[in-house]
């Protein structure tokens, strides 16, 4: 057991690295220089600012240079913002996008799998088709356009709720949450129904009716153990759509998270921030799937024996 | 030859018969011949500007209004087809090519070739591909053919490993074995006895890809990043939607209820074809 989680955290660190180093030399391959966007700068200035940015070495340095100073979390400074650095702003962005990732998972937690587990126990009736019929609207309808529309309705027309900002006025972490987080209900609900239909065909929750435990207790106490493997270990793969999801609702709601900022470098060819960005990004989902493949090892005592 | 014969025949029956997916598949041709004949079809021309016009809410003139410009929003919705249902084809073409040919190649020959091909597929599946075509999109430019190869780059894994299971299952039925005893070359096996055997699933997985990729596509181009001006496909028109929908509301709703509409029709078609092809896994 401890064994194939050393394993797979083996497997990760060179993973990291290679991203990591992949992002550095397609960065430095685009065309012309960070500097050379608006203006003509004078050759002399162009020199200086070279030398500070470290990009007068020769590539191979540079490299050696970028990686000993990301190992100790130095992801060095952003080209578009001078005097920040881009370690400073990740650590800015992060606890935002956190937050807002967390109240997602939690709504389509809650709603994904009670409307999952419910759509299972009651298969074939107006409490199965009702739920899944709206899950696989959720599916289809995209995160850019839910947003918008749910911006439409609750803050345009019914002007309930705030439709910008983040921790400035009452309510305003509702709609971002709701938009993140619908898409992920919407799986989890169609994961947790098929997991729990298989699950209560096994012949161990027939045992626990044959001895007569009302029906609610084998589900909460048999079923949902296995019925919810498949959801969790969705929960890592998800963490690269949230973080994805977390790039539009940020830009929709103008919500100051590493998204938003991510998308902005992206514009503004902020090259050190892209790159900084990525290997945050990837390193966080690559994380988060090992973390994932951990819950699900210890959840699913037959998987143990496959790997 | 016969019993394959019958498979598709009873499938096709299958297929008839379930309702979703028929609506699905009869609203994808509709589309398919929208998005070929829209040149005769579309009412007006979609890039010519009518300033002074501005935004028209829909009319018997317009039938789904006009954008801030001035143009004809149906005849855009009718282009921007041809550029979703086109990136939507070719992307998932790319994925087909690279994850069948990796997947029939891997299943095969099995072995040290199959772990190590499998192994590379295990670990670009944890490499996280939105940043990286973003990253792409940003660096060399934003070009459409790019774009196609960059998403079908990134859908053939499940692809590969999908044909490799299959194919792995296939090679020790008892008619390869009978074409391996009697000596038919490699070649000759994928294309008469592996690949007509494994068509099913691949058609299944097909056309399931094609909705995720089109989103893809749209969630680059609502972030900038995608198809530019003057082409629009429907994600470049729900982003100028959401721009001006606090005035011209028209112009987010129909461009969104026809991405959402498509994408249902393809995910219903999707899950009939597979139920139709493979009646043991009905879903997921």
């Amino acid at each position: 057991m401890l064994q194939v989680i050393l394993k797979r955290i083996a497997i990760a660190i060179p993973v990291i690295l290679i991203v990591a180093s992949l992002t550095f030399f397609l960065v430095r391959m685009a065309p012309g220089g960070p500097f050379d966007a608006e203006k003509v700068v004078p050759p002399q200035v162009m020199k200086n600012l070279n030398a500070v940015y470290n990009l007068d070495a020769p590539l191979i340095i540079q490299y050696r240079d970028y990686m000993f100073n990301l190992v100790q979390g130095d992801f060095g400074p952003s080209f578009r913002y001078p005097g920040r650095s881009v370690t400073e702003m990740i650590f800015t962005g992060l606890p935002v996008t956190f937050e807002l990732a967390f109240y997602a998972i939690i709504v389509a937690m809650i709603i994904g799998s009670l409307a999952g587990v419910i759509a299972a126990v009651k298969r074939n009736t107006l409490l199965d088709y009702v739920p899944m019929t709206i899950a696989m609207i959720g599916i289809c309808m995209p995160t850019f356009l839910l947003g918008p529309l749910l911006v439409l309705y609750f803050g345009i027309y019914l002007e309930a709720l705030p439709v910008s900002g983040w921790d400035s006025l009452p309510g305003d972490k509702i709609l971002p949450s709701i938009t993140l987080g619908a898409a992920y209900a919407a799986y989890i609900a169609r994961l947790s129904r098929g997991g729990m239909l298989e699950t209560l065909s096994q012949d161990y929750i027939r045992t626990a009716r044959a001895k007569g435990l009302p029906e609610y207790q084998v589900i909460i106490k048999h079923a949902l153990q296995g019925g919810l493997v498949p959801v969790v270990s969705f929960l890592g793969p998800a963490v690269a759509g949230l973080i994805g999801g977390s790039f539009v609702v940020e830009t929709i709601f103008q919500i100051p998270g590493l998204g938003r900022f991510y998308v902005e470098a992206a514009f503004n060819r902020d090259y050190t921030m892209i790159l900084g960005t990525t290997i945050f990004f990837s390193t966080l989902i690559i994380f988060f799937n090992l973390l994932s493949d951990i819950a699900v090892l210890l959840m699913n005592p037959r998987a143990r024996s496959q790997t | 030859m016969n019993q394959e014969s019958s498979l598709w025949s009873d499938a096709w029956r299958r297929l008839l018969a379930n309702k979703a997916a028929l609506a699905g598949g009869i609203i994808l041709l509709v589309l398919i011949f929208l998005a070929i004949f829209a040149p005769w079809i579309a009412p007006h021309s979609y890039s010519y500007q009518n300033l002074e016009l501005g935004a028209q809410p829909p009319s018997s003139e317009f039938l789904l209004g006009t954008d801030t410009l001035g143009r004809d929003l149906f005849s855009r919705i009718l282009y921007g087809a041809r550029v979703s249902l086109l990136v939507g084809f070719v992307a998932t073409s790319v994925a087909l090519v690279i994850g069948v040919s990796w997947g029939i190649v891997a299943g095969y020959f099995g072995g040290r070739i199959d772990s190590v091909m499998m192994r590379i597929v295990d670990v670009l599946y944890g490499l996280p591909f939105i940043i990286f075509i973003i990253l792409l999109m940003v660096i060399f430019g934003r070009n459409i053919w790019l774009l196609f190869a960059a998403i079908g780059a990134v859908e053939w894994l499940t692809m590969a490993r999908i044909v490799r299971g299959q194919v792995l299952t296939v090679k020790t039925q008892e008619y390869v074995l009978a074409a391996q005893a009697m000596g038919v070359s490699n070649i000759q096996m994928f294309r008469k006895h592996i690949f007509p055997n494994i068509l099913g699933p691949i058609a299944v997985y097909a056309t399931l890809t094609i909705p995720q990729v089109m989103l893809l596509e749209a969630f680059l181009s609502f972030l900038g990043l995608g198809i530019q001006p003057p082409m629009s496909s429907w994600g470049t028109l729900i982003r100028y939607g959401v721009e001006s929908m606090e005035e011209y509301s028209w112009l987010l709703i129909y461009p969104g209820l026809t991405f959402t509409l498509t994408l249902f029709a393809l995910n219903f078609f999707g899950d009939g074809l597979r139920d139709a092809l493979d009646p043991k896994i009905s879903s997921d």
